[in-house]
Parts: structure tokens; sequence; C-alpha cells
């Protein structure tokens, strides 16, 4: 079975920069796998996660996702994608389920209304369904941020730090409920995150990124056991300050 | 995939939930439509008071040029300010990773532009017939023309604004307010191209409202249709509008390539 994302050879130059933000990246993320993307600030995942999404068109290379090609045919995959990250938000006066209703129509979602009271059953946002999105708590948002995120049943799923100023509580919620709705639903997901404990407990394997290029990758197992390290913050911080095991692999 | 209505819908609800949240959003649409109604109603009803019959006639005209005027206005400032919206609530990010496509974005904000200038028009329409008894349909059914021809005018002047906010950020959007104020001297609302420098009259004649003004003219002070002032207007219109149609899209494209719909907002 053809993997849900499929990415080759991705190039990203921005007009007037000499060095690229994103340099020869290549995965592939299977249906119902996690893929996490990690790396520090200005590593290339926010490049990426955006050539994904269609927002950024690549200098070069390759995006099939979910069997369409992002160049010529990225509003076929769009509809069966979807994205979430705390940094962009939901327009604040409206309701939440007035947020939802609009994504429900732009993703042409059928049963409008009975999905929006699944969502809102499955995320716990009943008490909070009818209240300006503005005037939640971080942790309502997060969830409404995920029920915008699954409206149209998402086959591929692209999450930039789900669970960002998340108290614990709230965070290990999200994440369980992410683990469910994988093991329910074969959705692929891409996890861009930067805890690494999430990450961890997510993820079947890790692109380690640095300076737009992919300098490891393997399952969160394989990373602990070729550093030498017992977490993956541990991991992180070796390649980041330059002590890792000299694997560039990709470059 | 085909163009969906169902996506056309789902943007413009966004934007009437919001009205329905916020009165003074409405208010605000028929705020300075009704001011200059009854600015310019005063100025009339002096003229009208002061002068003969045919000042007083010419003095409908005003009225009729201000109300006729603020249709295109409206008409572009709601199309510019309904994307701008989307900016100010930091919403792009999710509208343009949904399979929204482009046109289906224009077609949305082409519907909210007729609904924000028919809210902000039709109280001004009638309060002018209450107060000083000028009723724009006096001039017939053409009057509907001149209507479409303005509204299709502010699209495409809104398209080139809201391409200019596509290339330079949020930092273009005073665009969105003061555009047309701008080409007022050159749309002949208050006077006929003829009065202008002869430099200055293919200006004009490049700009429909032109011809729907001096097509108002000839219906409320010869009571005639004038056909081919009419026909000029569509005709450029649709020039207009395929010309900011394509630098709209062109500059949507090279926004996809700078990364400038990551951060349009800043």
């Amino acid at each position: 079975m053809q993997a849900a994302l499929i990415v080759e050879g991705l190039s990203k130059t921005y007009p007037r920069r000499d060095r690229p933000a994103v340099d020869g990246l290549s995965f592939s993320v299977a249906r119902g796998a996690t893929l996490g993307l990690l790396g520090g600030n200005g590593a290339g995942k926010t490049t990426t996660i955006s050539m994904l999404l269609g927002l950024l068109v690549p200098s070069a290379g390759r995006i099939l996702a979910l069997g369409h090609d992002m160049a010529t045919d990225r509003f076929a995959a769009l509809a069966r994608m979807n994205f979430s990250s705390p940094y962009v938000a939901l327009p604040h006066r409206l309701s939440v389920a007035e947020n939802l209703r609009i994504y429900a129509h732009l993703y042409d979602v059928r049963g409008t209304e009975a999905r929006i009271a699944e969502l809102a059953r499955d995320l716990q946002l009943e008490p909070f369904l009818h209240r300006p999105a503005g005037e939640l708590s971080a942790g309502q948002k997060t969830r409404v941020a995920l029920a915008k995120a699954l409206i149209n049943r998402p086959d591929l799923l692209l999450l930039d730090e789900p669970t960002a100023s998340l108290d614990p509580d709230t965070g290990d919620w999200v994440r369980s409920w992410l683990e469910r709705y994988r093991a329910e639903t074969g959705c692929a997901i891409l996890l861009a995150s930067h805890n690494m404990a999430e990450v961890a407990r997510l993820c079947d394997s890790v692109l380690m990124m640095k300076q737009g290029r992919v300098v490891d990758r393997g399952s969160p197992g394989e990373l602990l056991a070729r550093y030498g390290r017992d977490d993956l913050e541990e991991v992180f911080l070796d390649i980041a300050r330059g002590r890792g095991v000299g694997r560039e692999i990709e470059a | 995939m085909k163009t969906s209505l169902r996506r056309v819908w789902g943007l413009m609800y966004r934007h009437l939930a919001l009205f329905r949240r916020s009165w003074p959003r409405v208010v605000e649409l028929m705020y300075w439509p009704i001011l200059q109604m009854v600015v310019w109603g005063f100025v009339t009803a002096y003229l009208a008071g002061v002068q003969n019959n045919v000042a007083s006639v010419a003095a409908g005209v005003l009225i009729g040029g201000v109300l006729l005027w603020e249709v295109a206005i409206r008409s572009q400032m709601g199309f510019a300010i309904s994307f701008l919206e989307e900016i100010w609530s930091r919403n792009l990010g999710h509208v343009f990773v949904s399979p929204l496509r482009p046109m289906e974005l224009v077609a949305a904000l082409v519907g909210m532009s007729m609904v924000r200038m028919f809210v902000g028009v039709l109280p001004a329409l009638g309060l002018a017939f209450l107060l000083y008894g000028f009723g724009m349909w006096t001039m017939g059914p053409v009057v509907i023309l001149f209507f479409a021809g303005l509204m299709m005018m502010g699209w495409a002047v809104a398209l080139g604004v809201t391409a200019l906010i596509l290339r330079h950020g949020a930092g273009a959007e005073a665009l969105a307010w003061s555009v047309l104020f701008g080409l007022t001297p050159f749309a002949a609302v208050f006077y006929p191209v003829a009065v202008l420098p002869d430099w200055l009259e293919p200006v004009a004649l490049a700009i429909p409202a032109a011809h729907v003004f001096e097509g108002m003219r000839a219906a409320l002070l010869e009571g005639r249709i004038a056909w081919g002032h009419l026909a000029a207007c569509f005709a450029l219109n649709l020039v207009w509008l395929g010309a900011m149609g394509a630098l709209f899209l062109g500059q949507f494209r090279a926004a996809r390539v700078r990364g400038a719909l990551m951060n349009i907002g800043e």
C-alpha cells in the first residue's frame, strides 16, 4: 500500500537568500504511522510543513500526499488532509460551533451538525460549544483546534506543537486522544514538536533536522541506542550542539 | 474537484456570523453612506431653495451622484475589508490550507461585498426619499444597470488592492479605504467628463464609473438612456476585472513562492 505522504528531494530557497531553508529532504509516512519532525529554531520545520500544506512552493523536489501530487493536484489532497497549530488562530469573536461550522463548509463535510456534535462529545467541547473562541483557556483552545483539524476525518494530519503551553494533565489527555484516534482511523500523522517526551510516546519514527537538512533519523529507540542516551532530549541536545555521532546521513 | 458553492458559503458564513455577533459592525456599514447623503441632501435642498427649477433638477443630480458613488465605494471596501478581516484574525493560514480555491475566495469576497454594499446603501436610499424626496428609482429600471456597473468596478479595484496586500502585506491595507476616493475627481461623479481638461478626458473615459455618471445625468436631465455609455461601462469593467483578476492570481502565486501566505499579517 502506498504511503500516505511521500517526500522526495524537497528543497526551498527563499528569494534573495543564499542558504536553502530546506535542503534535499526525503521521507515518507505510512498510513497509520506517526512521524516526528524535530529540530531547533530555524531547522526548517515550519518551511517543510508549509510546503506540505501547499502554502509554499518548493524550489525543488516532489510531494505526494495521499497519492496526489501537491504541485498539480493540491486541492484534492487538501480535502483529505488537515492541520493544527497553536500559532494559527480561529476567529475569536465567533463561537466554537460557528468556527467548526465554517470549516465543515470549507471541507465540504456532509452532516455538518452531526459531525460537530460528535467532535464536541469526543473532545469534551460541549460545555463551551457556544462560547466565543477568544474567551477559552489554552487547553480548551487546543481541543477546539484539534476539533477543527479533525472536522473532515483527515487521512493525513499535520500537527505543529499540538500541546504547546498546555499543563501536563491536559497535554497527556491530548496525546492519549491522538493515540486512540490514530489507532481507530489509520490516519497518518506528521508531528512537529519540541516536547521530546511527546515525540517518544507518539512517534514511530523521527527525523532530526538542522539547518534545513536531515541529520539523523530512526525510531525513538534506535536514536537513543545510537547516541547512548536515556531520553530524546539528550539526543536533541547532542545534535543541536554538534556532539552527534557524526552521522549527518543526508549531508 | 469542481468549484463548490458550499465552500464559498463557508467563507461568507464566517463574515455573516461576525455581523450577527457585533451590531457596531452593522452600524458602521450604514454610517458613512447616510452621513454623505445627509450632507449632500442639505446642499441639494439649499440649491433647490435659492435657485430656479433648472438648478433644482441639477441639484438632484448631486445627491444621485453621491448615492451611486457610494455603491462603488462600498462594493470595493466590502471586498477588500472582508479579506483584511481574515488577516486581522490571523485566520488566513487555516483558510489557505483548506481546499478553498483562489477563485472561490474571490467569489465569497464578491458575495460579502454585495451584502455589505446593500446593507450600507439601501438605508441611505430610503432616507434620501424620506428627507429630500429624491428617489433613485425615478431614473427607471436602468438604475439596476448603474448599480451593476459600479459594483463590478468596485470589485475590479478591490482585486487590485487585495493583490497589493498580498504583495506588500498589511502595510498596504490603507489602500482599502483610500484608493477609490482618489479616483473621485476623474470619475465624473458630480460634473460631466467635458468639464475636465482635454488631456484628462481619456483618463476619465477609461474609468467605468464615468460612463455610469454620464448615463445618470442623461437619465435625470434628459430622460433618456445613454446606451453607448452603458456599453462602454460594461466593456471597460470586463477589461479591468480581467486585468485585476490576473494581477490577483499572479500575486497569489508569487506569495506562495515567497512564503508570504505564512505571515501576511505581519
